[in-house]
């Protein structure tokens, strides 16, 4: 399983990204910003940080580099995409998800163990999950509010595209609590948690963020197995 | 007219403004005399700079001298660089290099809070990056005023999200570092800014610029009209007298810039295609260029009409002493140029070769095509003026320290000791910071094994064997403030103890020394003082200070803060597995007290908040006890012996029981010794709370041998904190108020429970 990992300018969790692919069993592949090849991967991930300082909004320049063509056209095609904070901003950006992330309702940035209800278990990214189970996931942002007319809202909400929701306290204001939504056919998943800092004994606070990865693994199998 | 060369010779009696620019008579004829005729506003814009407080320690040269005495030895093996480079290097072993320091940024967070914090910790960053090290975290002590007082909720805030908004954006945890509040800080905040990076042995570079022909360039940010103050006065005194408005003094920063500047410059390094490398700082292009070429072997020739500009306004003696931030210069020889261009081009970072390394010892720097500035740049950088200031033990000290707390009055019976108690904790100083520290990300990186609220911050620095770096940071200035040399071995005690406690050997100091105005003898004297014991300190703990900075004239009107030397103690762990935390893991643990308690009330958390008082006697730091409690923290720690380990410093007992209750959940029934108050709130140093198994006990009372250690309770699961015939109080309840404290006074949302 080789997991390409994006670097934009600015980008700060992808070595975290990297190291978590690894440990849960994948190759990664460095993903550079200004290159048009994803060198064949099977899945990539969108990592968290600040794309180009965040200028104008976050994730607005990074979704015209050259490596987002890319992703926008093999996403479209069933390649696998996850987006974590920044990369979920992004993936908003380059209308792969709808809705966007705006500012804190707490006006800082915010970083906490956070826990979250897995909503949708029929994506690319949470199938290893059970339904409605609870899990601590790091959050650290300070835009990621996420909002969408009520219409695209109650898409969402009616088609099982709610994949995270936030349990107990709602940190930045999320419209229904949602922490992270997928695309339609489900192999595009965008959250605000970082589940990359979340599979490491020696420095996590939890492992809740292994299911994320051994998830991809399963999808990727089962495609192989149907083709 | 531009003010030349030729024209400071052919004028030699035009009237200069080097008062404004804060140089003294003297300083001013001494720099006549190197220069055998007077300076060009060029050069009064360096030399004046250069030989401000700030740049050249004229104040306290003659004290940090006297470091020199230690030895360069740690533990661990002796320092690969020390005092004097960009910032001390320490051998951890295993090839691995760790290099920290810390730096002030005081006046320009009051001033303007967010951009003031912020290019604080951009600033020491590059000064880590420097050293050829990748930065790897940051850590952050802060005091402010009192919590209650107006102006605090404007620093505050301010600055706190001036640390976060830079240090998240450049993917640097932050991992530790102190609130503090006292009524002394209020018009003159201290932010003191850690930096620790990461490097292999043969990584380790200086900054010096050597061999004629090579080039000097410029890269990173343009160069603009940001923290320049001073130089305005230069620009609209001797030129134009209606002139441009005064600069803004506090500089802007770009944290995006500095990531790209960050990642292009370890790519520089490990292509070798660097000579010498510096960041700008304080006094921006004039400190870069002097100092690189007083370093170096040669002279150096700058263009200043190459230096890339965000405002072509800018007047050269502007250019000289601009503090744009997010800027670095460089020495490559003429045929790594291609490739150093292209690394840069890569990282979208702008770069611009503005002079070249000569034969000779000139600095010469031209400006539309005549010479502004030729200086031997020694002088510039090296012969600022040295004081003796006049230093006298302050004549209030005495009357202070015979005003003990032995008359003030003390809880009478349990419900007393309960309401002291809580008051203790959810006081500012003790209360729950996490309104502060969640602002900033702790995880980014991945190998952030310990964070704030824990006793230090650890990072795991080889994922292969586990071997780790930890780093408190320390200072009780209420301890100093009652006697400086004491105050100054506690804050060193303080912090060596921190970082044992969490399973790490302590290795080596920095120190970042903030005081007030040194033109006052009685700082001056605090300063000598506190130097001294840290210098005797550091003797016996055999922990080499390997950098530091000092930071003069804080204070409002006429008060002088607190003397506040910081201390940042770096240990190593040699596999991070073996950490222990501060908060208590498992019910049924037995709690045990390492260390002995005196009455060490004077200058406490309980004088401070149930009497405000401040007075008496610090208590007596014993190094040596320090030493033979960090050895049994340190085997404990292999032998996994401990379930939690929390030190006791402010707040003593009290503070310590509860935080490692209310940060876990569990409760604590304990049964005190006769003088429950003593037992409760005396601060005597050298103190570490530790819970085990009670099937280890044996194991450790064999380790302590000699060092006293006492059972003094158990771990409960019943969410109580039971002080047995006293009083008992609900973990939660007071968890609740504890948070509560920060978010309350500054009228916002307490975070929830975790």
């Amino acid at each position: 399983m080789r997991v390409g990992v994006v670097t934009f300018p600015g980008s700060l969790d992808d070595i975290d990204a990297i190291r978590a692919v690894r440990l849960t069993g994948g190759e990664p592949v460095s993903l550079w910003h200004a290159s048009d090849s994803l060198e064949g991967v099977d899945a990539v991930i969108l990592p968290g940080g600040f794309s180009y300082g965040d200028y104008l909004r976050c994730g607005a320049i990074a979704r015209f580099s050259p490596v987002m063509a890319e992703v926008i056209k093999q996403a479209k095609a069933g390649l696998p995409v996850l987006g974590i904070c920044n990369g979920f901003q992004v993936l908003c950006e380059a209308h792969l998800l709808p809705g966007a992330l705006i500012r804190n309702d707490r006006r800082t940035f915010y970083c906490k163990d956070q826990l979250l209800r897995v909503e949708s278990t029929s994506t690319a990214w949470s199938n290893k999950f059970a339904t409605e189970q609870e899990i601590s996931i790091v959050i650290k942002h300070g835009e990621g509010n996420f909002q969408a007319d009520p219409e695209t809202v109650r898409m969402l909400e009616g088609t099982q595209r709610v994949v995270f929701r936030y349990l107990g306290e709602n940190p930045n204001g999320s419209v229904n609590n949602i922490a992270g939504i997928a695309n339609e056919r489900g192999n595009v998943v965008g959250l605000m948690p970082h589940p990359e800092h979340n599979v490491d004994p020696a420095v996590s606070p939890g492992l809740d963020g292994v299911r994320f990865f051994a998830s991809l693994t399963n999808y990727l199998t089962s495609l192989a197995e149907e083709a | 007219m531009t003010d030349t060369v030729a024209n400071a010779k052919a004028t030699p009696d035009v009237t200069q403004p080097w008062a404004e620019l804060g140089l003294k008579a003297d300083e001013y004829r001494s720099i006549r005399e190197i220069l055998r005729r007077r300076p060009t506003s060029c050069e009064l814009a360096m030399y004046s700079v250069m030989w401000s407080e700030h740049c050249s320690y004229k104040s306290s040269k003659v004290h940090l001298a006297r470091f020199a005495q230690l030895p360069k030895t740690t533990p661990r093996g002796p320092l690969l660089a020390g005092i004097g480079e960009q910032a001390g290097v320490v051998d951890i072993g295993n090839d691995w290099a760790v290099t920290f320091k810390v730096e002030s940024h005081n006046h320009p967070s009051y001033v303007e809070p967010y951009q003031g914090a912020a290019t604080g910790v951009g600033g020491i960053v590059r000064d880590i990056l420097a050293m050829g090290a990748r930065p790897i975290a940051s850590m952050d002590s802060l005091r402010f005023g009192r919590l209650d007082a107006p102006d605090t909720a404007r620093v505050l805030p301010g600055i706190v999200a001036g640390v976060g908004g830079y240090g998240n954006c450049l993917g640097l945890p932050n991992i530790g570092g102190e609130v503090v509040f006292d009524a002394s800080y209020y018009g003159n905040p201290l932010v003191n800014a850690l930096s620790v990076g990461v490097l292999k042995h043969g990584d380790l570079h200086l900054a010096f610029a050597r061999g004629a022909g090579n080039k000097v360039i410029l890269y990173g940010a343009t160069t603009g009209g940001d923290g320049i103050g001073g130089a305005s006065v230069l620009a609209s005194e001797t030129f134009d007298a209606d002139g441009p408005a005064k600069r803004p003094s506090v500089q802007v920063g770009d944290p995006f810039t500095e990531k790209l500047l960050i990642e292009c410059t370890l790519e520089l390094f490990a292509a070798g295609v660097v000579n010498g490398i510096q960041d700008l700082g304080a006094a921006g292009i004039s400190c870069a260029t002097s100092e690189l070429a007083s370093a170096g072997d040669g002279g150096m020739h700058i263009d200043l009409d190459l230096v890339p500009l965000r405002d072509n306004t800018l007047t050269p003696e502007e250019i000289l002493m601009s503090e744009s931030q997010e800027r670095m210069a460089a020495v490559v020889e003429p045929e790594n140029l291609d490739r150093f261009f292209e690394i840069c081009a890569k990282w979208d970072v702008l770069a611009t070769v503005i002079g070249e390394v000569t034969e000779g010892d000139r600095l010469v720097i031209d400006w539309h095509g005549e010479t502004v500035v030729d200086v031997d740049p020694h002088t510039v950088a090296h012969e600022g003026p040295v004081y003796q200031r006049p230093m006298a033990r302050p004549d209030w000290l005495d009357a202070l320290n015979a005003d003990t707390t032995a008359s003030l009055g003390r809880p009478g019976n349990g419900p007393e000791l309960e309401e002291h108690f809580r008051r203790v904790v959810v006081s500012p100083n003790q209360c729950d910071k996490s309104w502060v520290t969640d602002q900033y990300d702790r995880y980014v990186r991945g190998n952030s094994v310990l964070s704030q609220p824990e006793d230090s911050g650890m990072l795991r620095i080889d994922e292969g064997t586990g071997l780790g770096i930890a780093l408190a940071t320390d200072c009780n200035a209420r301890f100093t403030l009652l006697d400086p040399y004491v105050g100054a071995q506690l804050a060193l005690a303080e912090a060596y103890r921190n970082v044992a406690a969490t399973g790490a050997e302590p290795v080596a100091i920095t120190d970042c020394l903030n005081f007030g105005s040194p033109e006052d003898p009685e700082v001056m004297w605090q300063f000598s003082q506190a130097i001294d014991g840290l210098i005797e300190g550091c003797k016996i703990l055999g922990t080499p200070v390997t950098g530091g900075n000092v930071s003069f004239y804080n204070r409002t009107g006429e008060t002088n803060i607190m003397p506040t030397p910081l201390v940042g103690m770096l240990g190593v762990i040699d596999n991070v597995a073996d950490r222990v935390k501060s908060r208590f893991q498992n019910q049924g643990d037995a709690i045990v007290l390492l260390g002995e308690t005196r009455n060490d009330l004077d200058g406490s958390a309980w004088a401070e908040v149930i009497h405000n008082h401040i007075g008496g006697n610090p208590p007596k730091p014993c190094l040596e006890a320090e030493q033979a409690l960090a050895q049994v923290l340190l085997r404990a720690s292999k032998e996994r012996l401990l379930s939690s380990a929390h030190d006791l410093s402010d707040g003593g007992l009290a503070v310590a029981l509860a935080e490692s209750a209310m940060l876990s959940g569990f409760g604590a029934r304990m049964k005190l010794p006769e003088d429950t108050f003593v037992a409760l709130f005396s601060e005597t140093p050298g103190r570490v709370l530790v819970s085990l198994p009670e099937s280890k006990l044996s194991a450790l009372s064999q380790l302590c041998g000699d060092l006293p250690h006492a059972r003094l309770g158990t771990v409960t699961d019943d969410g109580a904190l039971t002080i047995t015939g006293q009083f008992a109080i609900a973990v939660s309840a007071l968890r609740r108020e504890w948070a509560a404290t920060i978010p309350v006074a500054l009228k916002t949302r307490p975070r929830s429970a975790r």
